[in-house]
């Protein structure tokens, strides 16, 4: 991302500025003052995020209750990574490794498979429903409603968007259809299908429950950047004789890319960590599972805190280029301050 | 009214129809959800919630055969209540129903002109009196009061307190809301984990913030950027350490153990956002307080802090959203020693296999305060997510 981007983005946001030099020279301040503000956030931050993602990282080589090496854990009559048995669990046994097709079978079962399909799909639905939202809002009167209507999920909690779909959803018996979904289905002359627990169907409409939650998100920021896209080069455009398609995706889009990319990464670090839905609507069950729930599973229901740790390790690995890109724009957008 | 105007409207008809279709889509889901909460149970599990929109109670065969003489209440033949348990034990399948239907009343046919229903008809209107199906009122507002008193039985709260046959843990009176099974406990246990961890991560941030806008201190940059860092820091991440010290400190179903777990993972959001905000105020206001000699200390308390009023509010709202719809740290944290409301829940669909009518009060119930709080306070809401855009 260039530097004349990011003061785009950063005027559309209206980001305040600061920066070291200007900094009252008047100020006088103990070596110790500045210190004093930070202790309390500094201790509470130290404490519940930067000791336990040691310990966590430790933990993920010991045993069930981490009392000794995860290499003990190892069975002698099979494959063994020594202490990373652990991670030998955490990366393997969902697979199934006798042929190249069996294993392309049960990835995309899989608990990483799972998540790399809500990755995909959650995060291409979330900005793309909510950015032609936020473009065909921007013309009618209504613009205010309609997007609080879009945006009211974020209020709910997961569970409660779970109970809600979880009635869309419901397979009733065969003469009564209580779930919205089926009697449409059975309207249109269909038969009624238990949505939740058919493998394959199921994690899609969970991912409709997570566009339906995070596009508010997604709409908000991005009609805040399409606000800022300058009146007079859309208009330019249009005495040119470029129609409303083209000047879309040649002038708009490209103008709020930074935007965008940043919208991107924050949906897919929030997917990646999704648990709430999932364990609300299937526990994980059906095929269903992802990284963030079958952490949860080994380590409150199996009580396997190794392999519970290493499973959030896995997670967090997955996450770091994401922390990197996010870091990365904050110096940059600190660059230009 | 011109051709251009015309075309204008006409042409902006499909961008109309785009906009109202999602916005149906999005809100018909929620909508079913508080009607069907309203909902008798009987309702709820016979037919679907968009069926009370439809002029008579829930079609059926008893509105077909029975409701013109004996009403749609079964109340308007006053020898003939069909409300009346005595009456209806008589007829309790459709063999004896349909031989009472064959027979003549008082010298004319039972039926008149109206044709005798079928088997499978006859069966279901028996089925339907013997629930009390037929004769329940459309809206009711019983689910609610029994999803606020944890109520487990097969009838409502209120009909068992009317015949003293509640289970032991139902006292029928003002102190059933305490019940730990129920939402009317939950929501208080709710309040209580959130106002304390709304307001603390507020509050150090608050001077962190100040630290890092207008303080000069060594290593002030790094120490910023690695903030930047932790705010995605996923939360499963410090969950198996943090249990298992405060398993030793004896902090583990304590209210004191989730205030500051909030408090720590909100920080890194909650100091960034602040720190951007109060680094906007104009310099000259501080030049002119230190000129005055006005202390930090006076600075922050009587300047910084009424000023930062809008970040706070945005803030706050963020916060207590978060931590009231937190199911995570509920249940690792408190469990069901003190339920809060998502964890309630969550209980109801995983373990007890509630029904719908419980459910659906009570998944309305948790998500009164958050929209109360949302639509009134939306403005700072969005500000707030526009400055930061990114949270734990």
């Amino acid at each position: 991302m260039n530097v004349q981007d990011v003061s785009k983005v950063r005027a559309a946001l209206k980001k305040p500025s600061t920066s070291s030099q200007n900094i009252p020279k008047i100020m006088k301040q103990g070596k110790l003052t500045p210190w004093l503000y930070l202790l309390p956030a500094l201790v509470l931050m130290s404490f519940f995020i930067v000791y336990p993602m040691i310990t966590t990282i430790g933990l993920s080589f010991s045993n069930k209750d981490g009392t000794a090496s995860a290499a003990t854990t190892c069975r002698p009559d099979q494959s063994c990574w020594g202490v990373f048995e652990n991670y030998h669990y955490a990366l393997t046994s969902e697979f199934d490794f006798s042929s190249p097709g069996a294993f392309w079978t049960s990835f995309w079962k899989s608990s990483y498979g799972n998540n790399v399909t809500w990755m995909i799909l959650m995060t291409a639905g979330t900005v793309g429903i909510g950015l032609a939202f936020a473009v065909l809002a921007d013309r009618v009167k209504y613009e205010a409603l309609s997007k609080a209507i879009i945006f009211m999920p974020m209020a709910i909690s997961f569970v409660g968007a779970g109970i809600i779909w979880k009635f869309v959803y419901d397979y009733g018996t065969q003469n009564v259809q209580i779930g919205l979904l089926n009697s449409i289905v059975k309207a249109l002359g269909g038969q009624p299908v238990a949505w939740l627990s058919r493998p394959g169907i199921n994690t899609f409409l969970l991912i409709v429950v997570g566009v339906w939650i995070w596009t508010g998100f997604c709409m908000t920021i991005l009609a805040a950047a399409l606000k800022s896209v300058p009146d007079e080069i859309l208009e330019a455009a249009r005495v040119d004789g470029a129609t409303e398609w083209v000047s879309f995706w040649k002038i708009t889009v490209p103008i709020i890319m930074p935007t965008i990319l940043v919208v991107v990464t924050t949906m897919v670090i929030n997917v990646l960590k999704l648990f709430d839905i999932v364990y609300v609507m299937t526990g994980g069950n059906f095929g269903t599972n992802v990284i963030a729930n079958r952490m949860y599973t080994e380590m409150y229901k199996n009580f396997n805190i190794g392999r519970g740790t290493a499973v959030a390790v896995v997670l967090v690995v997955a996450i770091i280029p994401f922390i990197y890109y996010n870091v990365r724009r904050f110096l940059a957008q600190e660059a230009i301050r | 009214m011109n051709r251009d105007r015309i075309n204008k409207i006409l042409s902006q008809i499909p961008t109309h129809f785009i906009i109202i279709f999602t916005i149906l889509v999005w809100i018909v889901p929620t909508f079913g959800l508080l009607i069907t909460s309203l909902r008798p149970s009987q309702d709820i599990n016979s037919t679907g919630w968009w069926t009370v929109f439809t002029s008579q109670k829930a079609g059926g065969p008893y509105a077909q055969y029975c409701a013109s003489c004996h009403g749609a209440d079964g109340k308007a033949l006053p020898g003939a209540d069909l409300t009346d348990p005595n009456v209806i034990s008589k007829y309790p399948r459709s063999l004896q129903l349909l031989a009472l239907l064959r027979k003549d009343i008082n010298g004319q046919p039972h039926m008149g002109d109206i044709p005798l229903p079928s088997a499978q008809e006859a069966a279901d209107i028996a089925s339907d009196l013997k629930s009390g199906g037929v004769t329940a009122p459309r809206f009711t507002i019983s689910n609610y009061v029994d999803a606020m008193v944890g109520y487990r039985g097969t009838r409502t709260y209120a009909e068992d307190c009317r015949d003293k046959t509640q289970a032991t843990d139902i006292h029928c009176n003002i102190s059933d809301l305490l019940n730990p099974r129920g939402m009317g406990r939950a929501f208080i246990n709710s309040l209580l984990v959130t106002i304390p961890a709304t307001i603390l991560p507020i509050l150090f941030a608050a001077f962190a913030g100040y630290a890092f806008a207008w303080l000069d201190f060594k290593g002030r940059f790094v120490l910023f950027a690695l903030l930047v860092g932790l705010q995605v820091v996923p939360l499963q991440m410090t969950l198996v350490p943090i249990s298992r010290l405060y398993a030793q400190l004896g902090l583990n179903g304590t209210f004191l153990g989730v205030w500051l777990f909030h408090t720590g993972f909100g920080l890194p959001y909650a100091i960034y956002l602040m720190r951007n905000f109060l680094g906007s105020l104009p310099n000259d206001l501080f030049e002119a307080a230190y000129i005055d000699g006005a202390s930090h200390w006076t600075v922050f308390y009587r300047l910084v802090l009424p000023l930062a009023m809008p970040a706070i509010a945005s803030l706050g709202i963020f916060q207590f959203l978060w931590v009231w719809n937190d199911l995570l740290v509920a249940l690792v944290f408190l469990g069901g020693t003190t339920p809060v409301m998502t964890y309630q829940i969550s209980n109801m669909v995983t373990s007890l296999g509630a029904g719908w009518h419980l459910l659906t009060a009570a998944a309305f119930l948790s998500m009164l305060l958050p929209m109360i709080v949302f639509f009134s306070l939306q403005r700072y809401f969005v500000r707030g997510m526009l400055a930061g855009a990114v949270k734990g």
